[in-house]
């Protein structure tokens, strides 16, 4: 965890959020892995809405300035603009906070890209709890909304390491796309040679006592915690969910079968997103588990700096640890 | 038609009678189901004419053609004004029209893009100037001379997007732009709820190199979209003055026009009404 952070409150706009544990990490991972991207495919254009120092997009728009639009604040315009591009045979990477690609300009994500199966993806910052500027900044429910759009696919992703992948995979497939987006110094939970796949769950720790399900940075405290329970004598298994939609029901439901509880772990509301998904899809399969719920309560949260509130929402390893305890 | 006419070129006489036979269709299909927004299409019949007869650059056996020329209704809901013109351009068969607004047409009262021809999803307001700036810098991208008219209505200025993508369009010196504003001066509500004057000032404000014309005189519509294919730099605006059930008296003044529902026999009395117009006028 950087020291400026960890050393208590602070609201600076550019702060490095998503680090924790200790671990390396790569700068922008996002914007390294499309402005390599663009040098192959003329056809991906880049788009911020006044957010593009804090989306990482710069190193796009620094390789290919010809091919960037900064559209102001405007987020709206920012997708339909995107749509425009997208029909004239481009792949605009849009970017701008999850709060406003949401909330803001619902209407068009749904109407100007889904309902057409435009080939758009949105490059969302601050999801969940990243940033301590509040509920105006916090998207704490934006994969909720977002998974509710037919035909968008949504990709929630861990590391450093899965944004440079994922990058990759969305830019190839051809449809909508939300990702949220971990921004600055972005730590790196998985080797080189890990393998991203729309749609795809991934098994990273085997374990019958108890099953982690976890989606975006809490798959890198679920890791840990798993580590540190089997030292007490836990066998926690540990999922990574990085699509949201398509949901991989199959990969839930036989995780799920092998493991006597439950435990679903997201940086987002406990309404709507990760947990909701299990717990469809366990009853779908019919399969009757114990499922706790780690994320975000059904409020907003107030301002404050990262790592404080992360410890008081739960989104630490330590709290993941300590529920998984108390089910014993 | 694979190339628009030259400036000055245009017959006005012979678009006036498209314009005619647009209203007609309009007539026909509105009476299969007895309702439409038919206000509105008689209402931009002559612009429609004038940008598919003379202005537009597309080719009817191949819309895919990236050269061409982008039209873009942005309300969908004057769908029935679109139709007529795909048929009348050749796009569409005349002979579906009469499908309009019916279980398992392809001709919607709001316009989906699976309909060929059709460039956008039109309807929910606010979405197509900001859709229309993006294939412009689309277009720009690939060097591409083709041009992108945008048509919305007065109501639609209300919409907050509207003017996110004005200023936009303004930023990037779209020139191949053209935004055709239709003031009819109603809404879903009645007239025009929420006072949208001076609306010439207002896209001049933002940048845009404007006109002012009546929407329903051929000759204006012709000379604006004339002075609309100079590449200065500034996006183009043209507001059209226009009036609801243009053509057809018995709508022109009805209060409920800005969605028109009678029955068969009322059709009838209208269409006749409208033929006989049409045949002193002609």
């Amino acid at each position: 965890m950087s020291g400026a952070t960890e050393a208590g409150r602070t609201l600076a706009m550019g702060q490095d959020e998503a680090v924790g544990g200790g671990r390396q990490s790569v700068e922008a991972p996002f914007g390294k892995a499309l402005a390599r991207l663009g040098q192959s495919r003329p056809d991906i254009v880049g788009l911020t809405a006044d957010l593009g120092k804090y989306t990482d997009i710069l190193p796009f728009r620094d390789a290919f300035p010809d091919r960037f639009f900064n559209v102001g604040m405007a987020e709206q315009n920012l997708v339909a603009i995107a749509a425009g591009l997208a029909r004239t045979g481009k792949v605009p990477f849009a970017t701008t906070y999850g709060v406003f690609a949401t909330r803001r300009a619902y209407d068009f994500v749904a109407i100007a890209l889904a309902h057409s199966n435009l080939d758009v993806k949105i490059v969302a910052g601050l999801p969940g709890l990243t940033t301590g500027y509040g509920g105006t900044h916090q998207a704490i429910e934006d994969l909720a909304l977002m998974r509710m759009i037919p035909g968008l696919t949504i990709i929630d992703p861990c590391d450093a390491t899965e944004i440079e992948a994922a990058t990759e995979a969305i830019a190839a497939h051809r449809g909508p796309v939300y990702m949220r987006l971990l921004r600055g110094s972005v730590p790196v939970v998985f080797e080189a040679g890990y393998r991203f796949e729309i749609g795809k769950a991934r098994p990273l720790r085997e374990g019958s006592d108890i099953g982690i399900i976890s989606t975006g940075f809490m798959t890198e405290r679920a890791l840990d915690a798993a580590d540190a329970l089997r030292i007490q004598g836990i066998a926690a298994g540990v999922l990574h969910v990085p699509t949201i939609k398509p949901f991989d029901a199959e990969a839930v439901a036989t995780f799920a079968a092998g493991v006597s509880h439950i435990v679903t772990a997201e940086n987002h509301v406990v309404v709507g997103g990760l947990a909701s998904l299990v717990v469809e899809t366990l009853f779908d399969a019919g399969i009757a588990k114990r499922v706790t719920r780690i994320g975000l309560p059904d409020r907003y949260i107030e301002c404050g700096a990262v790592p404080t509130l992360q410890a008081k929402y739960g989104l630490t390893t330590e709290a993941v640890i300590a529920t998984i305890a108390a089910l014993k | 038609m694979l190339r628009n006419s030259p400036p000055g070129s245009a017959d006005i006489g012979a678009l006036e009678r498209k314009a005619t036979q647009l209203r007609r269709h309009m007539l026909t299909m509105a009476r299969g189901q007895g309702q439409g927004y038919i206000g509105q299409g008689l209402g931009i019949a002559d612009v429609l004419a004038a940008l598919y007869f003379h202005e537009l650059r597309y080719d009817p056996h191949n819309l895919a053609w990236p050269e061409r020329d982008r039209f873009l209704l942005s309300t969908g809901h004057y769908s029935i004004a679109l139709w007529a013109a795909l048929a009348e351009a050749g796009i569409l068969p005349v002979e579906e029209l009469i499908t309009y607004g019916a279980d398992n047409s392809r001709l919607e009262m709001s316009t989906l893009d699976t309909t060929p021809g059709v460039e956008m999803i039109g309807g929910s307001l606010g979405h197509g100037l900001g859709q229309g700036v993006g294939q412009a810098l689309g277009l720009r991208i690939d060097k591409s001379e083709a041009r992108v008219f945008v048509e919305l209505s007065d109501g639609e200025m209300q919409e907050g997007s509207t003017w996110e993508a004005a200023m936009s369009a303004s930023h990037f010196r779209l020139d191949g732009l053209v935004a055709l504003v239709d003031c009819n001066g109603i809404q879903a509500d009645g007239p025009v709820v929420l006072d949208m004057e001076p609306v010439a000032d207002k896209w001049r404000a933002f940048g845009w190199q404007t006109s002012e014309i009546d929407g329903n005189d051929m000759k204006a519509v012709v000379g604006a979209l004339a002075g609309a294919r100079e590449r200065n730099g500034k996006p183009k605006a043209i507001v059209l003055r226009t009036l609801p059930g243009k053509g057809v008296p018995r709508i022109e003044t009805s209060e409920k026009s800005h969605f028109f529902r009678i029955d068969v026999a009322q059709w009838d009395g209208i269409i006749a009404e409208f033929d006989k117009t049409v045949g002193a006028a002609q």
